[in-house]
């Protein structure tokens, strides 16, 4: 009773608050379905809401004719068409059996058609098996779960998920089976991600003990609106109590994620079907224009152009043949079926019609059809090489826009991300500095040199000029510059096959480790740091026992600790163990009953298990150092949780990461026996020597943004009970923060002393191509902390401008820091980075680098891979309140004033230190310019200036840049310079870039799959760019220049035309209007598509050892305007002779129409094919038997239709006339004499043209290594 | 299982042409097969177009095209064709300037012409036309093939395609159209001027002027060889006709009504404005005597046909036939020219080369 009545308040409620989202329309309000009859659902209200069936198909049986012509229509050349075959249908100016007529139009639009079709009916395939796949949803009658397809789920209904399952809608987290209330998914399918990721369940449900009863439920949720941000959501969840709580992202479960290591969980459908987060993300394929396209289009138009003249000049010609007869008609001049007379005039403006429909072939309507089916080609063939497949991480090139292949042989600028893009992304921790010493950590570095390869060998060959190794260096030996010099000056590399090999090795282990290669794991401690932590330790240990202040201790010593309980802790790596991947590992007791009911799921996953063992081998390994004594002695002190004894277990933990830096350094602290066994959302748990099992209470976590640079951890220490702040950063931005104590005493002193060492240390790291992050700490008393707590939990609840809040709550948080130490991390190149830079570089592709790094991490990676030479002089433009000066007095020449300003000695001291003005363009220039003077330069009133300084430069730097100024980089280069652009990025950071670049590139790396998701190609390796662009690219446009300009010879070869002077411009054709018609849509077709697919005018091979030969791309050289003109005139001339050749041949004798037309039509295909044959560079079986059939074709249909029908065909019949023509020895003379009259010119020019071109051809040795075959020197052939 | 689901939807846009192909290979590694075609390394014969394959080529061409063209000019010269334009004779231009298709009268005149060579062999009579546009558009498509083969539907109601020349006094016309409009329709007789001053008719064969096809498929009285006049009951003569169908040729009823050779001749309409049509075959004697002796012969014409209103002009022809057909030596002339341009164009090349190549080929040693 008492429910029901709840019941119809909430109806009423209901209704109030519909209204009240009918007027705002903001939010979506989300109710129980439960307390709603299913079947009659008039006062649900939730009905309005789309229901969870995803229909992606565009067409429905009935929509598909009229809604796919349509579409097709919205492409100009078929509306032309259609146009034409309609045109035929007037009885004035049919020019041909209308029926006929419509012949390639409807075949044009049929093939589209049914390639929309099959496409449509594999969507609806696969829409059909995910709308049929089953979930838990919970009956209102049955007052339990039942079995339900996907499609029947509705908003407001429960589900129940398991381990496992895939979630069929955004699922509000109501209930977990975890006793942490958490849930983890895999979100892979989204975003590529392979780390799992939590979600809790809302927080007004955490403290339900018992099972979750849907039936009790009757809150009200109230959320946005559906959008596509799969970052963010919020709302609150009103409960019948007046109760409010905030709805957030981790609230929400994902459509297409997958449910892992949790048993079962219970949501609240939010958005289902169309209307969920992944599938609003999912768009249809990118379509862009290319440029050889856009050029096409032009000329298209100038066909068109041609088109009307031809029409107007054969309708002024009738005209005036008409008007010479005057008044007597005679016998040949019919009148119009009504019998009236025309008058020149108006007989006149009816050929113009008539004409257009004669001379309809001379624009190309098969073109692009045939582009796109010859790019679908290229794209396979891209998608098929070998070479641009990643043994590794098992992808191959991906091309997700189908339509821009041959941009990728115009590119002139080149704009990459540098981490990720050129390094590896693979981090290894290699140097650190805690409280202001400097621990060099050489064995490691000796370990890592066993890794090296391509690129390190080269860091070898200077350790044999220098004598020692320079990782090994002492730590104040300034000599990073001179470093570079050695390092960039040594250009023999050679491989070590072993340690390659080893590499290999290491990183195929590291695909089924999430990030972490044994590489990034096994860290060797620096012997010196060790024994500082375990003496520290026991030091700790030894006060705890004898329950002494902890604050006693030497603050360096503290500092060590404390520096490696923020690595450890200060981060968003999840534990998991390798035997069970993902697996998670929380407090061992959940863990270890977690593990025997979660076995049947995930064994699925489980790794193979020869790789654990090798785990397992370098575990041990790795115990056996000094350190393993030590660690066997581990007391059991009261703070620790569940004193199980771990110590196998822990020693197979694994940690992923959503950035591999985190995980670099946790690797790194558990090196030092501090490791992290376990996360949960409120509590962290570490394991230190000695101390062991130590649980920190996760008060907040303040995730990393690119503007603060910095993430926070607010623990409680459960050692001193304090509320401390551990920070972790750019160097950058720490360094701002941290406050020194005003107190000039010995402590204030040595505060100093360290930051002035650690800054120093830091622009070491930095010179060594090494990235830096700076850790802090805080200690907050109980009031400040509750003070900022106050404002942090406002600005949580907020629903209106969340993020700034909480934005401007961390920063109020990250203040006042004390630095603890810094790190180093290496991010290695990848392979062959410098390698295909040089050659990018030689094929004369511009290179910027934008990247978020340091300036000097920046320039040093920008040394080792052969960005900078070390003799490049360099520009550095650091500008802050210069920059105002400089807007404030834009006259002055930016080069002359500020390149001597802002530039500083390039690290490697070059030739003699110059006055760099006078010298500018004799030296090669690199530019380097920061994320804030590039804000300055990218104004509108300085960006011409720096494109100019830029332009001059031969690589451009742009450090700490942030994806927007990377994009308005991009963006201005490519509108101010009009060139073709092609941004290469891994990240998140490099979206923007890469949609903004004419053609944007992916690496299908370490961080997830944003980058690939923007992207037109992903890659899986930086060096593959090489061969995309310089053999993919120069062939695709190659390819395509060659047959669009094949295209248009072809049908301007209007053998027609000429025939109009001998008929009295009367719009008559000799050529059967089946020829006609069926000539460029079958006879000739098939040849110029095999051409244009697989034709290669230089081999691979040549093509990468002559990056040169791609500045023919980058020019356009394949396709110039004029070149479109000349094919104009080619096929005019070649059309004169095909026609006059006959003509001549059969003046004045008894010849008929079709006896003399079908002659022309021959030559000419044998013309058109041949010219193609001279056209084509290589032949391959595939040539010779498309030429063949199109010739067989040909004559086949010719005779089989000049046999079929002796009545049919009006308006001409050309009954037995091929059949009576193959008897004739003049039709053989003919189509022997007339190609070769023909294609003489075009042979001839060729000849010319290359005996003149050699002369200043550039170096072509290798290339006439590759043909010269007759021992004379050959003469490479260019039309 | 879900994941692999949203990837072939995702994939589906993106790479039709990856899925058609790559199915089986890339379920357990996505490595792409190494066959040649997939690699691009098909074999290919790449034809250089260097000095060494190209200048033969010219060399080759030149010589097969010319000694080809000097045949072809030869066995064009070897035809014998004589040419008479009756116009030009007095009697005759009065004719072509009186007559009208109104006339009723037909107009004779005969036109003297006389052979310096005798005529070997079988003979070919033509009839010429200049400036007659039987290509013009409307012209052409003007009849209508379905009455023409017999068809008695088509018959008695022609296809639309002969307006305006379709009916007449409400009676479908056969044969319909602009082209049996204007069937030309003058006599041509030929007459050898003995020594002795004496008249002899040659025998002109109007059979097997047409091709054999035209004469038993495509054309065909309607119900066969019956009684013509029967069966073009009901139909009325093309306007410009002075006689119907049926009367063409009332001697042979093999050679009446649609498939009377001449009427088919004219059917197959010429595709210049100047041609000529065979009308009779002169057959070589079964004796050693020629064809035609040389000596003086008159041509008798009934002038039907004017030519006026085009400024048209008529003409006959007598001519003997080869291998490749008519007179016509252009064929010839064009091999020859060819194949010369092209033997010179190789000379020329060859020198270029050997100028510019030897320098070239020094100074790619000393680099």
């Amino acid at each position: 009773m008492a429910r029901e009545k709840i019941g119809e308040t909430e109806v009423v409620n209901v209704k109030k608050q519909r209204k009240k989202t009918k007027k705002e329309h903001k939010t979506r309000t989300v109710h129980s379905n439960i307390l709603y009859d299913r079947t009659k659902g008039e006062d649900n209200p939730n009905r309005h809401y789309s229901d969870n069936e995803i229909k992606t198909t565009k067409y429905t049986l009935l929509s598909f004719l009229p809604k796919n012509l349509f579409e097709q229509f919205h492409r100009f050349a078929n509306v032309y068409f259609v146009f034409i075959a309609l045109l035929n249908f007037v009885p004035v100016c049919n020019a041909f059996q209308p029926q006929l007529a419509l012949a390639p139009v409807v075949f044009i639009l049929s093939v589209t058609a049914i390639k929309d079709l099959w496409e449509d009916y594999r969507r609806h395939r696969s829409d059909k098996e995910i709308n049929h796949m089953d979930c838990l949803v919970y009956s209102r009658y049955k007052h339990q779960y039942m079995e339900r397809f996907w499609k029947e789920a509705r908003v407001g209904d429960f589900i129940r998920l398991r381990c496992n399952e895939i979630l069929p809608a955004d699922v509000l987290l109501l209930s977990s089976s975890d006793p942490d209330r958490l849930v983890h998914i895999e979100t892979a399918t989204l975003d590529g991600e392979t780390n799992l990721k939590q979600r809790r369940v809302v927080c007004s449900f955490l403290d339900l003990d018992c099972d979750f009863d849907p039936s009790k439920y009757n809150s009200v949720i109230e959320c946005e609106k559906p959008n596509n941000d799969l970052a963010r959501f919020r709302g609150y969840i009103t409960h019948r109590s007046g109760r409010r709580d905030g709805l957030y992202k981790d609230n929400l479960l994902l459509r297409g994620c997958t449910i892992r290591n949790t048993e079962e969980c219970v949501g609240i459908v939010i958005y289902a079907g169309h209307e969920t987060k992944a599938m609003l993300n999912n768009n249809g394929p990118r379509y862009k224009r290319s440029k050889l396209e856009k050029q096409m289009n032009v000329d298209v138009g100038w066909c068109v152009i041609i088109l009307l003249v031809m029409c107007l000049f054969s309708a002024i010609g009738h005209g005036l043949w008409m008007y010479q007869y005057g008044d007597k008609r005679p016998v040949f001049d019919v009148l119009s079926p009504e019998g009236a007379e025309l008058s020149p005039v108006l007989s006149a403006i009816y050929l113009f019609l008539t004409m257009i429909i004669v001379f309809q072939v001379l624009i190309p309507v098969s073109l692009f059809v045939s582009i796109e089916i010859v790019k679908i080609c290229q794209v396979y063939f891209i998608h098929q090489d070998q070479d641009l497949y990643d043994e590794e991480t098992d992808s191959h090139l991906q091309c997700r826009a189908l339509n821009i292949t041959e941009d990728l042989g115009q590119m002139q600028y080149i704009f990459s991300d540098k981490t990720g893009t050129l390094t590896e992304n693979k981090m290894v921790f290699r140097r650190c500095t805690v409280a202001g010493v400097e621990y060099s950590h050489d064995a490691n570095a000796r370990r890592l040199a066993m890794y090296q390869d391509l690129v390190d060998s080269e860091e070898e060959d200077c350790t044999s000029h220098s004598g020692t190794l320079p990782r090994r260096d002492s730590v104040t030996s300034n000599q990073s510059a001179a470093k570079v010099v050695l390092r960039s000056q040594s250009t023999k590399s050679h491989r070590r096959t072993g340690s390659r090999a080893e590499a290999k090795r290491a990183s195929i282990l590291s695909k089924h480790t999430a990030f972490s290669s044994p590489m990034e794991k096994d860290i060797t401690p620096d012997p010196q740091l060790l024994e500082k932590v375990n003496h520290c330790s026991s030091q700790m240990t030894f006060k705890r026992f004898h329950s002494q202040s902890l604050s006693q201790l030497p603050s360096d010593l503290t500092d060590i600790i404390d520096f490696f309980i923020a690595l450890t802790i200060c981060n968003t790596v999840v534990v998991s163990s390798p035997n069970q991947p993902r697996q998670k590992v929380g407090t061992d007791s959940s863990s270890s009953l977690n593990r025997s009911s979660h076995r049947d799921c995930s064994s699925v996953l489980s790794s193979p298990s020869a790789e654990s063992t090798l785990t397992k081998l370098d575990e041990e390994h790795h115990l056996g150092g000094p350190v393993g004594l030590e660690h066997a002695f581990s007391p059991v002190p009261p703070h620790t949780t569940e004193g199980e004894p771990g110590a196998l277990e822990e020693g197979e933990l694994r940690y992923e990461a959503e950035s591999p830096d985190e995980a670099a350094l946790v690797y790194a602290a558990r090196a030092y026996k501090c490791s992290l066994v376990g996360r949960l959302p409120d509590q962290v748990t570490v394991e230190l020597p000695d101390l062991g099992k130590l649980s920190f209470e996760l008060l907040h976590t303040l995730g990393f943004d690119s503007t603060r640079k910095r993430m926070s951890v607010v623990v409680r220490h459960p050692l001193t009970d304090q509320i401390t702040v551990y920070t972790k950063g750019a160097d950058s931005v720490i360094m701002d923060l941290i406050t020194l104590p005003s107190t000039d005493d010995s402590k204030g002193k040595r505060q100093r002393k360290i930051l002035y060492k650690t800054q120093n240390y830091l622009n070491l790291y930095a010179a060594d191509g090494l990235r830096t992050l700076c850790i802090a700490k805080k200690v907050m008393t109980k009031e400040e902390y509750a003070v900022w707590l106050r404002h942090h939990l406002e600005a949580e609840t907020a629903i209106q401008g969340r993020e700034e809040l909480l934005f401007q709550s961390a920063l109020r948080l990250e203040i006042n820091l004390h630095l603890l130490g810094a790190t180093g991390v290496e991010d290695r190149l990848q392979d062959g980075v410098p390698e295909t830079i040089a050659s990018l570089r030689k094929a004369g592709l511009q290179i910027w680098v934008l990247t978020g790094d340091k300036q000097e991490t920046a320039i040093n990676i920008a040394y080792a891979c052969k960005l900078l030479e070390p003799d490049d002089e360099i520009i550095t433009l650091n500008a802050d309140s210069q920059a105002k000066f400089l807007s404030s007095d834009p006259s002055r020449s930016f080069q002359k004033d500020y390149a001597p300003a802002y530039s500083f000695p390039p690290p490697p001291p070059p030739s003699p230190s110059s006055s760099q003005t006078q010298s500018f363009l004799v030296h090669r220039l690199g530019l380097v310019i920061d994320g804030r003077t590039l804000a300055y330069a990218l104004d509108s009133s300085l960006d011409e200036k720096f494109l100019a300084v830029a332009r001059s430069c031969r690589s451009v730097l742009c450090c700490r840049s942030t994806p927007l100024q990377k994009s308005m980089v991009v963006k201005l280069v490519r509108n101010k310079l009009k060139v073709m652009t092609l941004a290469i990025g891994d990240g998140a950071n490099d979206v923007s870039m890469i949609q903004v670049a004419d053609v944007g590139v992916g690496i299908s790396g370490q961080e997830g799959m944003q980058a690939v998701m923007a992207s037109d190609f992903a890659l899986p390796r930086f060096r593959n760019l090489q061969k995309l662009l310089l053999v993919h690219g120069h062939w695709c446009y190659s390819r395509l220049a060659n047959m669009i300009l094949y295209f248009f010879y072809k049908n301007a070869v209007t053998l027609i035309f000429w025939y109009q002077f001998y008929c009295g411009f009367s719009g008559s054709a000799m050529i059967d209007q089946w020829y006609l018609i069926f000539f460029n849509l079958m006879f000739s077709a098939f040849p110029q598509l095999i051409t244009g697919t697989l034709d290669k005018d230089v081999s691979s091979e040549t093509l990468q050892e002559l990056p040169q030969l791609y500045m023919n791309g980058q020019n356009s050289e394949e396709y110039k305007p004029y070149m479109f003109w000349m094919t104009m005139i080619d096929a005019f001339y070649q059309s004169l002779v095909c026609f006059f050749i006959p003509y001549c041949a059969y003046a004045d004798s008894d010849v008929d129409l079709l006896t003399w037309g079908t002659p022309i039509t021959t030559l000419a295909l044998f013309t058109i094919l041949i010219h193609l044959g001279l056209e084509t560079k290589t032949w391959t079986w595939m040539n010779w038997v498309s030429i063949t059939f199109s010739v067989g074709l040909f004559f086949t249909v010719a005779l089989c239709y000049n046999a079929s029908c002796p009545t049919c065909y009006s308006p001409s019949n050309p009954y037995w006339t091929m059949q009576r023509l193959l008897g004739e020895p003049l039709f053989y003379l003919l189509c022997v004499i007339t190609p070769v009259a023909a294609l003489l010119p075009r042979l001839v020019r060729g000849r010319c043209v290359s005996v003149y071109e050699r002369e200043n051809m550039w170096d072509v040795r290798p290339y006439s290594e590759m043909l010269n075959t007759t021992g004379v020197v050959d003469l490479t052939v260019k039309y | 299982m879900m994941a692999s689901n949203y990837n072939a939807k995702e994939e589906d846009g993106h790479q039709p042409a990856a899925i058609g192909h790559g199915g089986a290979g890339t379920v357990k590694n996505k490595k792409p097969d190494n066959t040649a075609f997939k690699q691009q390394r098909l074999p290919a014969w790449q034809p250089i177009l260097t000095a060494g394959t190209v200048l033969p080529a010219f060399f080759v061409i030149g010589l097969i095209f010319i000694p080809i063209g000097i045949g072809l000019f030869v066995t064009s010269n070897n035809i014998k064709e004589l040419e008479v334009t009756s116009q030009l004779i007095v009697p005759c231009y009065n004719c072509s300037q009186s007559y009208s298709w109104n006339s009723t009268k037909p107009c004779t005149c005969s036109v003297p012409f006389s052979l310096d060579q005798p005529f070997e062999s079988n003979v070919f009579m033509y009839y010429g036309l200049s400036n007659f546009y039987q290509n013009h558009r409307r012209y052409v498509k003007s009849r209508d093939d379905s009455q023409l083969n017999g068809d008695k539907a088509s018959l008695k109601s022609p296809s639309k395609e002969c307006e305006p020349y379709r009916t007449s006094d409400e009676k479908p016309i056969a044969p319909c159209g602009a082209i049996a409009n204007s069937l030309f329709n003058d006599t041509l007789e030929l007459y050898y001027i003995d020594p002795n001053g004496s008249r002899t008719a040659i025998p002109l064969v109007k059979k097997g002027i047409a091709w054999w096809t035209d004469k038993h498929v495509k054309f065909r009285n309607p119900g066969g060889n019956d009684n013509l006049t029967v069966v073009f009951q009901g139909t009325s003569k093309p306007v410009n006709w002075r006689k119907s169908v049926y009367e063409l040729d009332p001697s042979d009823p093999d050679n009446n009504g649609f498939i009377n050779e001449d009427f088919i001749v004219w059917m197959r309409t010429a595709a210049l404005p100047t041609f000529r049509k065979l009308y009779r075959i002169i057959h070589k004697k079964p004796n050693m005597t020629p064809t035609l002796p040389l000596g003086r012969y008159i041509l008798e014409v009934t002038y039907n046909y004017p030519v006026r209103s085009f400024e048209g002009r008529k003409r006959m022809i007598l001519s003997t036939i080869s291998w490749m057909g008519g007179k016509n030596p252009f064929l010839g002339i064009a091999y020859i020219t060819v194949g010369s341009v092209c033997f010179f164009l190789g000379i020329v090349l060859l020198i270029i080369h050997h100028k510019y190549g030897n320098r070239n080929h020094s100074a790619d040693i000393r680099s």
